[in-house]
């Protein structure tokens, strides 16, 4: 791993506009999708993030991309202001910037075959390489992928879905990128595949350094792919720490109900679990606490958490979390542990 | 003890432009008063029409054969009539999606007492009664103010609870729940888990849970049932079959899930190939192609077969390594 970060995210923020009430009398409120966001991301590292629906981490992927943009804050991509490119800056470098979706079938156009489907972005960004050339390296790229060089004439509706998600990895690598966008890549898939996507994005990622973005709900696929992880909640980050830490030993009560939510494919752990369930609902973002935006769930909530909103603070180089109360959540959690072992 | 429910020989094809497809092949199993069993499976496992044939909800153009015993009736030769008497009644089931699966155009409170007076013949009062007692039950908050609002009025999770409610009016002695926290966000899965949990502990009940979810089955089964290309390739407690897999695809699939609890490793185990395609299975085992483990003797379809304690496998294999 290179010491210079590959992007640097800094007070991200997306907010859309939403129309409330009637078309007379209603108003233009903002939804805030993604609100303060900050992290870094180096080359061969894979950054995990994880929350439930609606926290905006699709939203935050995009909006690294400018594939939405943001309404306010940094990000330096290579050192440079990546939200100060012109469109043909934007559109050149988009090169090293790819996405991979979440329904591989969806994401692929079903009238054209497989090989033009992943030689289209090297014809956009390379439109004068000759034809035969354009074949090799498409070639080249679904062998690196898992594909057989074969099947470059048959349509996405002759494949599975397992293999629809190989051809938009394809897709994304042609163009030898130094970061890949991993919206949800292997939720539509069953179990027994996902293994294998999981796999091939780790080797691509070993093989040619690249840096993986990986957005995710499933916490036990984000704790195996990625380095180090980042929880949102209603657009806020909650808490980011290294993948081993974050699990062992969570900082943020909400990372903590999330953890414990997870159900382990083990019957006698699951039968002696204390599961911690939160209380209530996701309140409406368009009408967010005031304070700490997790209060209204939190079993450690007081006075304070509605009048300060916390900030990320640092609990050493492995941890940081937002949360006035976090040397709590670390005590509590040591009492919870001892009193189930007696 | 006779069973509760007793599916024998049970065969599930559908007539397709593509020819015929059989969904569910020869699949035979028990559940016992009382007793939550874990029927798991991939997409195309045939999981789902399995329990739609019990039903009797099959689409159009699918046709169930064999037996469906539940008590002294055969569920599958009884006119819509007579089945109306049974599902909703003594079996009851929730769905995936509670969105789709409520009347976006009536209230709760309609679609709950209907029920109750169409079944039990109960008066509109009391069946109201009722119906605010049981969303109270399964944690409702304000009960009696929100059992007049509409389903688009509640979140995800709180649907998930209203369909429960609903499945429980007429204390049904077997109730199917087919992938019922899949569409929710995992700490609102816990919840509707915990008020399983819950149910199961307090109510005579036996439930049929049906999932790709391990974790979830292994929290909450007793039994397990694992299906492959239509067919059941393993049954048992669900403590043996979890510790100790008999059948290589369980095996591959308890290998295979990226688990919360362990470190990092460079490599998932994996299971090579392709999920199988329904219109070309192979000869012989459906696992087969996919199988580390196959011989010879694999060209012919293993038999489902007892292999200790209420335990079976269909598989070739005699020990597992």
């Amino acid at each position: 791993m290179n010491a210079a970060p590959l992007l640097d995210v800094e007070n991200l923020a997306v907010h859309f506009e939403i129309r409330t009430g009637g078309i007379v009398n209603g108003q233009r409120r903002a939804l805030r999708a993604v609100d303060g966001v900050s992290f870094s991301l180096r080359s061969g590292e894979t950054l995990g993030i994880v929350g439930e629906s609606g926290c905006g981490k699709s939203t935050l992927g995009r909006a690294v991309l400018r594939l939405i943009e943001p309404t306010a804050g940094r990000v330096a991509w290579l050192g440079e202001d990546f939200l100060g490119f012109d469109q043909a800056r934007l559109r050149a470098e988009r090169k090293n910037l790819q996405i991979i979706f979440q329904d591989p079938l969806a994401s692929l156009d079903p009238r054209m075959t497989i090989g033009k489907i992943i030689a289209e972005p090297l014809i956009t960004h390379e439109p004068r390489l000759a034809k035969a050339e354009v074949e090799a390296r498409v070639r080249e790229v679904m062998v690196e992928t898992g594909l057989l060089p074969g099947m470059i004439n048959r349509y996405p509706h002759e494949f599975s879905g397992g293999q629809c998600q190989r051809v938009g990895i394809a897709r994304a690598m042609i163009l030898r990128p130094k970061l890949i966008v991993c919206d949800e890549p292997v939720s539509a898939l069953d179990v027994s595949i996902q293994g294998q996507i999981v796999n091939l994005l780790m080797k691509l990622q070993r093989d040619f350094g690249l840096a993986l973005l990986f957005i995710s709900h499933d916490l036990s696929v984000i704790r195996h792919i990625s380095h180090r992880i980042l929880v949102l909640y209603l657009g806020r980050v909650m808490e980011v720490a290294g993948r081993n830490r974050l699990y062992e030993r969570p900082a943020h009560p909400y990372t903590q109900a999330l953890i414990s939510a997870v159900p382990i494919p083990d019957p006698a752990l699951e039968r002696q679990k204390k599961r911690i369930v939160l209380k209530g609902d996701l309140p409406s973002p368009l009408d967010p606490p005031s304070g700490c935006i997790f209060r209204t769930r939190c079993r450690y909530a007081r006075a304070l958490c509605a009048e300060r909103t916390p900030q990320l603070e640092q609990v050493d180089d492995a941890q940081s979390v937002a949360c006035h109360f976090w040397p709590d959540v670390f005590s509590d959690r040591a009492v919870d542990e001892l009193s189930g072992k007696e | 003890m006779t069973a509760l429910l007793n599916v024998d020989n049970l065969t599930i094809r559908f007539a397709t432009p593509d020819g015929e497809v059989t969904a569910a092949d020869r699949i035979g199993f028990t559940i016992d008063k009382g007793e939550t069993v874990g029927l798991v499976g991939e997409s195309g496992s045939g999981k789902s029409q399995t329990v739609l044939a019990v039903m009797g909800l099959l689409a159009k153009n699918g046709r169930a054969d064999g037996q469906v015993r539940f008590g002294e009736k055969d569920l599958l030769g009884l006119s819509a009539a007579d089945l109306n008497r049974v599902r909703g009644v003594d079996i009851a089931m929730i769905f995936q999606d509670p969105m789709t699966a409520l009347n976006p155009y009536l209230k709760i409170s309609r679609q709950m007492t209907e029920v109750l007076i169409e079944h039990k013949g109960a008066d509109a009062a009391g069946a109201k009664r009722k119906s605010i007692e049981l969303l109270d039950l399964v944690g409702i908050p304000d009960a009696k103010g929100r059992i007049d609002l509409y389903p688009h009025e509640f979140s995800g999770g709180m649907r998930q609870r209203v369909m429960i409610a609903m499945a429980l009016l007429c204390e049904p002695r077997l109730l199917i729940a087919d992938e019922p926290t899949t569409a929710l966000d995992v700490t609102v899965q816990a919840q509707i888990l915990e008020l399983l949990q819950e149910l199961k502990r307090e109510r005579d009940m036996a439930i049929l849970l049906i999932t790709h979810d391990l974790g979830v089955v292994a929290g909450l089964a007793d039994r397990v049932l694992v299906m492959y290309a239509g067919r059941l390739v393993e049954e048992g407690p669900v403590d043996p079959v979890f510790f100790d897999p008999a059948h290589p695809y369980t095996k591959g699939l308890l290998r295979s899930s990226p688990r919360l609890d362990a470190a990092r490793i460079d490599a998932l185990a994996i299971i090579p190939g392709q999920p199988p395609n329904l219109q070309a299975l192979p000869e012989g085992c459906a696992f087969a192609p996919r199988c580390a483990r196959r011989f010879a003797p694999c060209g012919e379809r293993p038999r489902l077969r007892s292999i200790g304690e209420r335990r079976k496998k269909a598989c070739h294999l005699e020990e597992m390594p």
